[in-house]
């Protein structure tokens, strides 16, 4: 007969200890994986850095098959579909989590809720031949231009794709708006319409830039689907009209050029330094997000 | 009943699940090792003596699988895996040493010919094929035959509007390979530099830069103002195919197996495998197939076989 809760005592604390151990190097190692990788990212990157002079570096003119290293057509590339996405997606992420969880009935919030977090899995190829093949021919006609392929085309992709998480964290930020709050809003008589703009949507403020900041670094890390849809031209994106022209990230320059580069060779460091300005790039937003939750905490609940 | 009793406290054991966890562990790795020695055992094919790793060019992938697909069914005794991953890929690991043929759409870079010296390898080449590069237009465009000199002028933004080739009233949106495929490489150089070595022409910063054929495809189907460039076995019916002609009085000329090996059609290239070294053993005898009996299979995949 086993005795329950009383099993042999050594053997208990032995495998005890074996499973956190375990545990605790499986936590520890992917620090240090995160660490090693980006070491390796310095190691291939850095020398960019001294390898191209400085003015070749943030010239216009990427063609690094010939040593045009110009990696500001690239820059500004991928923070212009990043703006462009956050514009469509931020409006209508904030619109969908205030009716999610302010107005719809909780039986319409039960359905939407998984559906927005099933949005979130569809891969981004999927997205990006869906945009190549049926967006891009959209844009082209209503909009009148040469090219379909452009990088309004990809933000509007790419806000798609940042929706479900800017939804799914707005909504709970504005969840976690006490509900007394709503009750002294509708009691000195504001409509339901007020409460939401005027109370409950600003002490959620903190976690509405939080799901942004989120949003935003699913936007500017994302390459397949951008890859396939905004035509990667490396012009440089200075007038109003580039808009709905061709442009090239970061990411998507790194996918479709590390297939076919000489290892060693300068264009395969200019590859990795380009990944050490998105590293940084993602890294500050990711920062931004984490200091506004810290915020958050400082303050005690709201804010 | 008893029996109930005992599975209830089976699972109550505050023990088992850890247990359970070590055990799942243990047995996963287990099945790892298992399958690893399964994957180089290799069952289907058990006197396989001899392996041929080959590896590269996205553009010679088709081309080499049915090479060694075809070679295999004669030669039971060699296996040859083949694999994409681009050229710049395939001579990394020709150089790294984990392959024994790498397939290229250009030829070796001085820097990577270099990596290999120092490695103590030394790369031999072989001319396995010749690819035409065609000229494509949507299908509702009248503009059917372009000069070299004119889609120089159209891939460097001199030629902006398909009226001023003899077409309709619209801007030309300009598609291109990714800029380290070997297409683009020998595009740049042989039509919009039209093989002047001194020239310092670019590809306009404007043209789209589509990784992989399926994209220049897709965009020249739907967009009536795209202009294109690929390997002829790339090129599917829904795409207008433009005659080109070395100069103006010259002929135009359409491409095709006929008009490469006679030479009029200008935009050509040979396509290569790489071995370490002169090849011998099973890699010599594949090489010699490929380039006797296996030319017969370039042109099923749009390729053009080499002159005898």
């Amino acid at each position: 007969m086993i005795k329950l809760g009383d099993p042999s005592n050594s053997r208990h604390s032995f495998i005890e200890f074996v499973i956190e151990a375990f545990i605790r190097v499986v936590g520890f190692s992917s620090i240090g994986f995160v660490v090693l990788i980006f070491l390796f990212l310095l190691r291939e990157g850095i020398p960019f850095f001294y390898e191209v002079p400085i003015g070749n570096l943030f010239s216009t003119r990427w063609y690094p098959t010939f040593d045009l290293f110009g990696t500001l057509p690239l820059l500004l590339g991928s923070i212009l579909v990043t703006v462009i996405a956050m514009v469509i997606a931020l409006p209508l992420g904030v619109a969908t989590a205030v009716f999610v969880r302010e107005i719809a009935p909780s039986w319409a919030r039960e359905i939407l809720k998984p559906v927005i977090e099933v949005l979130a899995g569809i891969p981004s190829v999927v997205l990006g031949f869906f945009g190549m093949t049926l967006i891009a021919p959209l844009v082209r006609e209503i909009f009148g231009m040469p090219t379909g392929l452009t990088a309004f085309t990809g933000g509007l992709i790419l806000a798609y794709m940042a929706l479900p998480t800017i939804i799914s964290v707005a909504e709970d930020a504005l969840d976690a708006v006490p509900n007394s709050y709503r009750q002294a809003g509708l009691a000195i008589g504001a409509t339901q319409w007020q409460t939401i703009v005027k109370v409950v949507v600003p002490a959620a403020r903190s976690g509405i830039v939080t799901a942004m900041m989120l949003g935003m670094g699913r936007v500017i890390g994302e390459t397949m689907a951008v890859m396939m849809i905004t035509g990667n031209a490396a012009r440089l994106p200075l007038t109003i009209d580039s808009i709905f022209r061709p442009v090239r990230t970061m990411t998507a320059t790194i996918a479709a050029e590390m297939g076919e580069v000489a290892q060693g060779s300068i264009h395969y460091h200019a590859l990795f330094g380009i990944g050490i300005f998105l590293f940084l790039l993602t890294f500050i937003i990711n920062l931004v997000a984490a200091s506004t939750i810290f915020k958050k905490r400082r303050r005690g609940g709201l804010r | 009943m008893s029996d109930v009793k005992i599975k209830f406290e089976f699972f109550t054991h505050s023990s088992i699940a850890p247990r359970l966890v070590v055990g799942l562990l243990l047995f996963s790795m287990t099945w790892l090792l298992v399958a690893c020695r399964q994957q180089s055992a290799s069952p289907s094919n058990p006197p396989a003596a001899q392996t041929i790793n080959n590896m590269g060019s996205d553009t010679l992938v088709n081309l080499a699988l049915a090479w060694a697909e075809t070679y295999m069914d004669k030669h039971p005794e060699v296996r040859i895996s083949v694999t994409g991953g681009g050229t710049g890929t395939g001579m990394a690991a020709l150089i790294n040493g984990t392959i024994d043929i790498a397939n290229a759409s250009r030829e070796m870079k001085p820097e990577e010919i270099d990596a290999a010296k120092k490695d103590g390898i030394t790369p031999v080449k072989f001319t396995v094929a010749m690819d035409a590069i065609a000229v494509v237009v949507h299908p509702s465009n009248p503009v059917d035959k372009l000069t070299l000199q004119q889609i120089s002028d159209i891939y460097t933004s001199k030629i902006t509007n398909w009226s001023q080739v003899g077409g309709v009233d619209h801007p030309i949106v300009l598609l291109s390979r990714e800029s380290n495929s070997g297409t683009y490489t020998y595009f740049l150089e042989n039509v919009i530099r039209i093989g002047n070595k001194e020239s310092r022409l670019l590809f306009s910063p404007d043209v789209l830069l589509m990784s992989s054929s399926q994209g220049i495809s897709t965009e020249v189907r739907q967009n009536p103002n795209a202009i294109g460039y690929d390997g002829l076995g790339y090129v599917t019916p829904d795409q207008k195919i433009v005659a080109v002609a070395r100069d103006v009085q010259g002929l135009y000329v359409l491409p095709s197996v006929k008009t490469v090996i006679d030479g009029s059609y200008p935009i050509s290239r040979p396509l290569f495998l790489y071995t370490i070294g002169e090849p011998t053993g099973a890699v010599k005898d594949y090489l010699d197939w490929i380039l006797g009996e296996g030319q017969t299979l370039v042109p099923t995949l749009g390729f053009v076989p080499l002159q005898k």
